[in-house]
């Protein structure tokens, strides 16, 4: 049986997206720090404009460095079209935004990320857009959930702070059961450990800045189409379906099909709303790409390492990551994710809130940063720091408990991260 | 745009303009298992540029309903009585891959119709590969998978889409698994047992052909062939292309086309 002949996903990690620059030969993505360009005449000019051709008209709807990102990313995911923005939390609104509008409602995991859940749950309600946040793990609450007016369902593949897997399959039948997308945020996974869209999910959006850059030095977002979902025959979403005054009368579903989201977003969302990433930003984050299979590999096996450290430690009462095997999504993860789980865990530390404090102060190599996926190994501790205004029952009904500590692990040498955590965890305990 | 013939609903993309019978028509026909979005570098273009442009969706195929059409010859009558019927016609036709044997048979069986031919991706047989006939009529995914990796030149397998953020290789494979169960198995079949005999030498309108140097579905010496059979024939030649040659170099496709049609 002959098989498909398509370049890998380490070579396209390397090369979607870039060809050698035609008029220099530059081998590197040149950053076209430029704003506009220059049309060939009034007839091309206008040929740009009304999506005739396609072409570069000014830098906030689309640049050539960017692009790159933009093609690279929807090669590495499977997806037939990427846009790029200025944040990972711009790229979740620009997704909602091309497919909502007012009246409409979402479906969403209460597991989330804080940005993600304030957006939904006190931002959006603003414009007429509401949600119903349910337990990930529970299929019967997603389809009780589901109203005339929902029009997405949305999750992280890996959750938080409890790194919930989300069990992609079943939620997206559930989606599409009802005729809705499943628009799933892959931060923590990226498409090295998991490719939701084959899994089923429509829409997929990274905060760019976290794993795929890895170098915690530039922000960005992204939204990747999947192209699968049939936005015409669902019948409920009339910014595809219908005819767009600001194209003169274009329906993006009739004229582009599969690629109806992506050509949206960009025309309307780029334009209108206004947060496109930096050729700067594309520039590096595209460094960081090109590493990102070797990269998530040490963080996976770094991982291990640490857990199985941890999971020996006295001053440690309960170690979180769905590879240990009283995860509640222990046998999932095996199955959705053969090549790990991914490198954010969270620990009880003995001695709760005043013993995770202590341990914060201590760590000398792991930064303390409310960030995660970088290259380096980054801590927080929720109760101390960004929940310090909670009290303990608010905490325990956000997922925090007072003695939680999460960790991004980092890819420096495993002995040298165990060292540092051994450190902190002693000094914790001298309170 | 959507029209009622034949009892089932035909679809067409217009580029986001009303057809407008003073205009020349131009239909354009897709290839296997594919709809009208593969024109959708070139439908809004046409359209205002002085054309009726309408790329149509074959029965059964995108968001036309009715039952799929098993052999070219009957694709061909099929399309000859639409234009008839709706008073399109004599229309340019443009074909890629399986719409290009479409286009012949109509152009040579019914001349009335059709008043030119623009043609990519084309030869006079197109024997399909037994592994994917195969894997399309298991429908497996491994058929669009297959067609996708044939059927782009090995830039487009890099990078080089002119539409920024949009990847050609999930692009294809995308639209071919939209496809519902049996229509890539149908059109494949058609195409593999399709003999074109001297069909070019019964062609009397002004053809243009258009051939992709990469193009591994309808190769260039096959389509050397087809050209050799034609009274009058423009050749144009695509360097470094595929068979997707309206996705992989829209910018020269429209060049050409344009200049084809008027």
């Amino acid at each position: 049986m002959v098989e498909p002949d398509y370049l890998k996903f380490d070579t396209l990690s390397l090369h979607a997206g870039q060809e050698p620059d035609p008029t220099t030969g530059s081998r590197g993505v040149p950053i076209y720090q430029t704003t506009s360009y220059s049309f060939v005449d009034t007839e091309h000019a206008a040929g740009l404009f009304n999506l005739e051709q396609p072409g570069h008209i000014y830098s906030r709807i689309s640049n050539p460095t960017v692009a790159v990102l933009e093609e690279r990313l929807a090669a590495l995911e499977g997806g037939v079209g990427a846009v790029c923005t200025a944040s990972g939390m711009a790229a979740f609104h620009l997704a909602c935004a091309t497919i909502m509008s007012a009246g409409n409602h979402v479906v969403a995991s209460r597991n989330i990320y804080g940005g993600s859940h304030n957006m939904l749950n006190l931002t959006m309600p603003r414009f007429g857009i509401n949600t119903t946040f349910v337990d990930p793990r529970d299929p019967d609450a997603w389809r009780a959930a589901i109203t005339d007016d929902t029009r997405v369902l949305f999750a992280e593949t890996l959750g938080n702070p409890g790194i919930e897997v989300l069990n992609v399959p079943v939620i997206a039948e559930i989606a599409h059961e009802h005729g809705l997308p499943l628009m799933l945020d892959a931060t923590f996974t990226t498409p090295y450990l998991m490719k939701p869209i084959e899994l089923g999910a429509d829409i997929v959006m990274h905060s760019v800045t976290k794993f795929l850059g890895g170098h915690g030095i530039a922000l960005g977002g992204v939204v990747i189409d999947g192209g699968r979902f049939d936005w015409a025959a669902s019948g409920k979403f009339p910014t595809l379906s219908e005819p767009y005054d600001g194209y003169h009368g274009i329906t993006f579903a009739e004229e582009y099909g599969h690629q109806a989201l992506s050509m949206r977003a960009r025309a309307e969302g780029l334009r209108d709303f206004g947060a496109a990433m930096s050729p700067s930003n594309a520039f590096h984050l595209l460094q960081g790409v090109e590493t990102l299979p070797l990269r998530m590999q040490r963080h996976v096996e770094n991982t291990s390492d640490v857990i199985e450290f941890l999971e020996g430690n006295d001053a440690v009462s309960w170690v979180s990551h769905p590879s240990v095997s009283t995860h509640p999504d222990h046998e999932l993860a095996k199955e959705l994710l053969p090549k790990g789980a991914g490198a954010i865990l969270s620990f009880g530390i003995t001695g709760g809130r005043e013993a995770g404090r202590r341990f914060i102060e201590n760590v000398q190599l792991a930064s303390h940063v409310a960030n995660v996926g970088d290259a380096k190994t980054l801590v927080i501790h929720p109760a101390s720091t960004t929940h310090q205004q909670l009290s303990a029952d608010d905490l325990t009904a956000a997922g925090v408990g007072e003695d939680l500590i999460r960790l991004s692990v980092g890819l420096e040498d495993p002995e040298d991260i165990i060292a540092d955590l051994a450190r902190a965890l002693r000094a914790s305990q001298k309170g | 745009m959507q029209l009622e013939f034949r009892g089932a609903t035909v679809n067409f993309a217009t580029g986001g303009v009303q057809i407008d019978d003073s205009q020349p028509p131009v239909l354009m026909v897709h290839g296997a298992g594919m709809d009208r979005t593969v024109w959708s570098q070139q439908t809004r273009y046409l359209a205002h540029h002085g054309f009726s442009a309408m790329a149509v969706d074959l029965p059964g195929h995108g968001d036309s309903t009715g039952d799929l059409v098993s052999t070219v010859p009957e694709m061909a009558d099929w399309l000859a009585d639409l234009i008839r019927t709706l008073n399109f016609g004599p229309v340019r036709l443009v074909g890629h891959s399986m719409g290009c044997l479409i286009a012949l048979e109509v152009a040579a069986r019914h001349s009335d119709v059709t008043e030119r031919l623009v043609l990519m991706g084309a030869a006079a047989a197109m024997p399909v590969h037994p592994d994917l006939l195969g894997a399309a009529e298991r429908n497996e995914v491994l058929a669009p998978q297959l067609m996708t990796a044939w059927a782009h030149g090995s830039r487009a397998h890099i990078a080089g889409n002119p539409t920024p953020g949009l990847w050609m290789r999930s692009g294809c494979q995308a639209l071919l698994e939209r496809a519902s169960d049996g229509v890539i198995h149908n059109d494949l079949s058609a195409c593999n047992s399709y003999e074109a005999g001297d069909i070019a030498g019964q062609v009397q309108c002004p053809v243009t052909v258009i051939v992709g140097s990469e193009d591994k579905m309808t190769p260039p010496k096959a389509t050397a062939q087809l050209v050799a059979g034609f009274d009058e024939v423009e050749l144009q030649h695509l360097e470094g292309i595929g068979h997707m040659m309206m996705l992989e170099a829209p910018d020269q496709i429209r060049e050409i086309v344009l200049a084809a049609l008027r």
